[in-house]
């Protein structure tokens, strides 16, 4: 242990000072998720002398939260999807197709990107009751697909067009077309990258907010971090029962960007710094 | 003969066939139908709506030309809602900045050490940046909390305060509390730019310096900033982009207040839209938002754009 | 099996010429190589014949079909590209049964009669272990072959190849050389070969076409090339080591070259009185001996700046020294037995038949042929 420590004392060092950045208000969310409620208006002890597990029991089987927590499943998958399938479509255009007025493409994508979301939302309200979404999923995923393609269509035409040209070409001259080339030898071949594309977007709309909170009305269509952020508290915030709903609503993220966070970090570089 | 035809559609024993720029255009087609129904469709709406008045309440829906804006310069609301979206900006994205390079310069000594202590790095610092926002918000009012917050324990036990401090309920630290929030959560972003920013600059160029004489500050000041200013520019145009147009963060954590001493741009602008039903004023209010935000980025861009010109 | 007739056929990006008007036949079962520098427009033409890009003007006609607007899947051509592009997540089987997998249902191959296809082809070029291997598992040679396989398997109207060796060791190219003309003879498919190596093009073409900035600049069999290059490019271009190009005056029967008199050839064309030329000399045509002290005619002597010894011959370069003007270097054979060291002195002499003569301004031939 001893000469564990010498030799890896400035890891040591820089891994504690990093780590209580990044996960102290983490635990201590987690402790208080597990502190009996009498406990949590006392301080000192820092480590709790009772834990419970009466706040999870609370938002998992008595409040709406699981219904949220599903919304927001169907929500995130369904943007994924449809942001990965007509993004890789379209990046594909861009990357290897001879296509007129590319450069708008992507200065259209920019100022989508750019412009504050509050500026839309009126009106894209307005749109989705028209086209009659109005507090629906399909609503929100819809809105979260759209929004996140500029960054599906940006990772993915980098993406493409790391992989030589010439393998698209050889599908073209061994007779396949477009379409055929890009099912048979492009998508195969770009698996890990559709991977991250589709971890940004998922992590993307889970976390969402704006579009969500505007979107949705009731209980029933509501995603996991508009009930986190409206978390019913009749007389005072339910400070234990708020931890645990944030640990939970967290957890699948949190699951993902700790399982990939290789192919996390490789997208969120991508293109930043190499080129 | 010029260019060929922009879609040639053969018909060759019944089959149609497409030319590839056909096939572009039918590959592009889905992205564009979705993004102009939903992306394009509503920013010209709200553009629109930002030359007309509209208050649905009264009923009055009314063309009133650049009145909405003239009218943002004598709001004093306005202007301090632009204050303090710049102060937080300011603040935010320079601590971010330098609290980013100064992990990712600590990180990059640990690729160097091996014992996978950048991949537990990696680990540690990706959490932040993967909560949602709404749940960091959340995390943070509680050790804002002024009665049982840790934040208050934590600073009475080491002796720096006596009282308790109303960190959100007072005006005066509400907006700063809110900056650290921010801080906390995107750091890692800056970070894990900055790192892989870190891992291109070959190391022959340090070994080259150390061998003409440089010592670690110049080594830092002569080679690493200019090589990644390029991935600066990125964090502060990301980063800016994204701070301008705080809400989530600032909404949860204090919903404007207290007084409107934390209301951003974005928060004056979705209580006009959402609270008083001014669609119009909103809007404009909204547009106002992209371009200051647009500005900064254009300014960070020709403010940078020689050292990036130089070390590309 | 076709005759390929290029017409008028141009490239422009923009502004930029990337391939001039360029007309060209290439005969039916010919073996035509395409040579010359880097960005000389052959691996643009090469895309333009097989359709991966458009021209801006000009036709390409398939035994008098015109196929300029056809997709590269309807004009039945076959490419090997330089990198292979093998697909990497393809067996070596899979590879080689690509093409005829992606025909349309209506025309595709029963699996069986593919699968047969695949073991003919890859019996034919030896490929038959290596099946079930994805190309990461094969060696530069191996992987050449499945690329050679791929292309042959749906017998292609033309064959079309780019730079298909330069990834090899020089060893095996020399192998694979011969291996391609052998698969030309018995398939007697009309093959477009594009290389940036005069050597390849010499050893290769039934004809060649040398190419330089877009622009044709000789087309003919390797060895009336070799014999009588068209213009100042081409002689320094095919042959290795590269002709011996001088600045020379002609005075009535003899052409003076620096500090060196040679005599005029006799079918040297009439040309006026004190014309400037430029004289080419191939480095086997030059004979480096020791010097004797004698001062013979056509003899001048030097100093040995380098040598190469190249299997029986030794190419030896030579610094002529010029009372008058500045030193110039000229690269010969070394006499039968005659092994000269750096800084010898050395007596230079030519074999007079084969001068050529070049017109300094436009770098075209001078003479009958």
């Amino acid at each position: 242990m001893m000469m564990w420590f010498r030799t890896h004392g400035l890891t040591a060092c820089v891994l504690l000072l990093v780590g209580l950045f990044c996960l102290g208000p983490v635990l201590w969310q987690a402790v208080t998720s597990l502190k009996p409620d009498q406990d949590l208006v006392r301080l000192p002890p820092l480590i709790p002398e009772r834990v419970t597990g009466v706040h999870y029991d609370r938002v998992l089987l008595q409040s709406s939260l699981p219904r949220s927590l599903a919304n927001s499943v169907v929500v995130a998958a369904s943007a994924t999807v449809t942001a990965i399938v007509v993004g890789s479509f379209c990046a594909f255009a861009l990357a290897r197709l001879p296509i007129a007025g590319k450069s708008v493409i992507l200065g259209v994508a920019l100022v989508t990107s750019m412009f504050p979301p509050i500026a839309v939302i009126s009106p894209l309200y307005l749109l989705m009751r028209e086209l009659g979404l109005r507090d629906t999923l399909v609503a929100v995923g819809l809105t979260h697909a759209v929004y996140s393609l500029p960054l599906a269509v940006w990772l993915l035409t980098s993406f493409f067009q790391q992989l030589p040209k010439e393998l698209y070409q050889a599908a073209r001259i061994d007779g396949c077309t477009p379409l055929q080339a890009l099912l048979t030898i492009i998508l195969p071949l770009a698996r890990p990258g559709l991977a991250v594309a589709a971890l940004l977007v998922f992590i993307y709309s889970w976390n969402e907010f704006m579009f969500a909170l505007t979107l949705t009305a009731s209980d029933t269509t509501r995603t996991a971090p508009v009930a986190v952020a409206l978390f019913p508290g009749l007389y005072e915030i339910p400070w234990g029962d708020l931890a645990a709903a944030s640990l939970v609503v967290t957890l699948p993220v949190a699951g993902l960007a700790l399982a990939f966070q290789r192919h996390i970090i490789a997208g969120l570089t991508a293109g930043s710094v190499k080129g | 003969m010029t260019e060929r035809s922009l879609a040639e559609i053969k018909k060759q024993n019944g089959t149609i066939h497409l030319s590839e720029r056909a096939w572009g255009y039918l590959f592009a087609g889905p992205a564009f139908i979705l993004v102009g129904l939903i992306a394009l469709a509503p920013i010209t709406a709200a553009l629109w709506l930002s030359l007309r008045q509209q208050l649905p309440i009264f009923g009055i829906d009314a063309f009133v030309g650049f009145q909405n804006y003239l009218q943002l310069f004598e709001d004093d609301r306005f202007w301090a809602a632009c204050r303090t979206t710049l102060y937080f900006t300011v603040l935010s994205v320079s601590a971010e900045l330098l609290l980013g390079f100064g992990f990712a310069l600590l990180l990059s000594r640990l690729s160097d050490g091996g014992g996978g202590g950048l991949r537990w790095a990696h680990v540690m610092i990706i959490l932040p940046w993967a909560i949602p926002t709404v749940v960091s918000a959340q995390i943070w009012a509680w050790l804002y909390q002024p009665d049982y917050g840790l934040l208050n324990y934590l600073l009475y036990a080491a002796g720096i305060t006596e009282g308790r401090i109303d960190w959100l309920g007072d005006p005066d630290w509400a907006i700063h509390a809110a900056v650290v929030m921010d801080v906390w959560k995107t750091t890692p972003f800056a970070a894990l730019l900055l790192l892989a920013g870190l891992k291109t600059v070959p190391q022959e160029l340090y070994a080259a310096a150390r061998v003409d004489g440089a010592g670690t500050w110049e080594q830092f000041r002569r080679i690493t900033l200019p090589l990644l200013m390029p991935v600066v520019l990125i964090v502060l145009v990301f980063r800016t982009m994204d701070a301008v147009r705080v809400f989530d963060a600032v909404f949860v954590l204090t919903g404007g207040g207290p007084g409107n001493s934390t209301e951003t741009l974005s928060i004056y602008a979705y209580k006009t839209l959402f609270q008083t039903l001014q669609f119009g004023y909103g809007s404009a209010l909204a547009t106002a938002m992209f371009v200051l935000a647009a500005l900064l980025s254009l300014l960070y861009v020709l403010l940078l754009r020689r050292h990036v010109q130089e070390s590309a | 099996m076709a005759e390929v007739r290029i017409e008028q056929l141009e490239k422009r990006i923009g502004p930029k010429t990337i391939l001039p008007p360029l007309t060209l036949t290439v005969h039916d079962g010919e073996f035509f190589v395409l040579v010359g520098p880097s960005g000389c427009g052959k691996s643009t033409l090469l895309s333009l014949l097989a359709g991966l890009d458009q021209p801006t003007a000009g036709r390409i006609l398939f035994d008098g079909n015109d196929v300029t607007d056809l997709e590269p899947r309807e004009r039945d051509v076959a490419l090997v590209f330089q990198s292979y592009a093998l697909y990497p997540h393809m067996t070596v089987r899979e590879n080689m049964a690509f093409p005829l997998s992606v025909v349309p249902r209506a025309k595709r191959l029963e699996r069986p009669r593919i699968e047969e296809e695949v073991q003919r082809v890859a019996g034919f070029l030896g490929l038959s272990a290596l099946l079930d291997r994805r190309p990461r598992e094969l060696s530069g040679g191996q992987r050449q072959r499945v690329a050679l396989g791929r292309a042959l398997i749906r017998k292609p109207r033309l064959f079309l190849l780019d730079e298909p060796l330069s990834n090899l060791d020089a060893q095996l190219r020399a192998s694979m050389r011969a291996e391609l003309l052998r698969l030309h003879k018995e398939l007697k498919v009309t093959t477009i070969y594009v290389t940036h190596d005069q050597t390849e093009a010499m050893t290769l073409g039934d004809r060649l076409a040398a190419l330089n900035q877009g622009r044709v600049q000789q087309i003919g069999r390797p060895h009336d090339i070799y014999a009588a290059p068209a213009n100042l490019f081409v002689a320094g271009f095919m042959g290795y080591p590269p002709m011996n190009l001088l600045s020379a005056r002609l005075k009535n029967d003899s052409i003076q070259a620096g500090p060196w008199h040679l005599t005029k050839p006799p079918e040297a064309p009439t040309v006026s009185q004190e014309q400037t030329v430029t004289v080419g000399l191939r480095p086997e045509d030059v004979v480096v001996g020791p010097a004797n002290g004698l001062d013979d005619e056509g003899v001048v002597c030097g100093i040995v700046r380098l040598t190469e010894p190249s299997g029986p011959t030794l190419w030896v370069t030579v610094e002529l020294n010029d009372l008058n003007s500045e030193a110039f270097t000229i690269i010969g054979t070394a006499q039968a037995g005659f092994v000269p060291k750096i800084e010898d002195r050395v007596e230079v002499s030519a074999l007079q038949a084969t001068l050529h003569l070049f017109d300094p301004m436009t770098g075209l031939r001078l003479g009958a042929s």
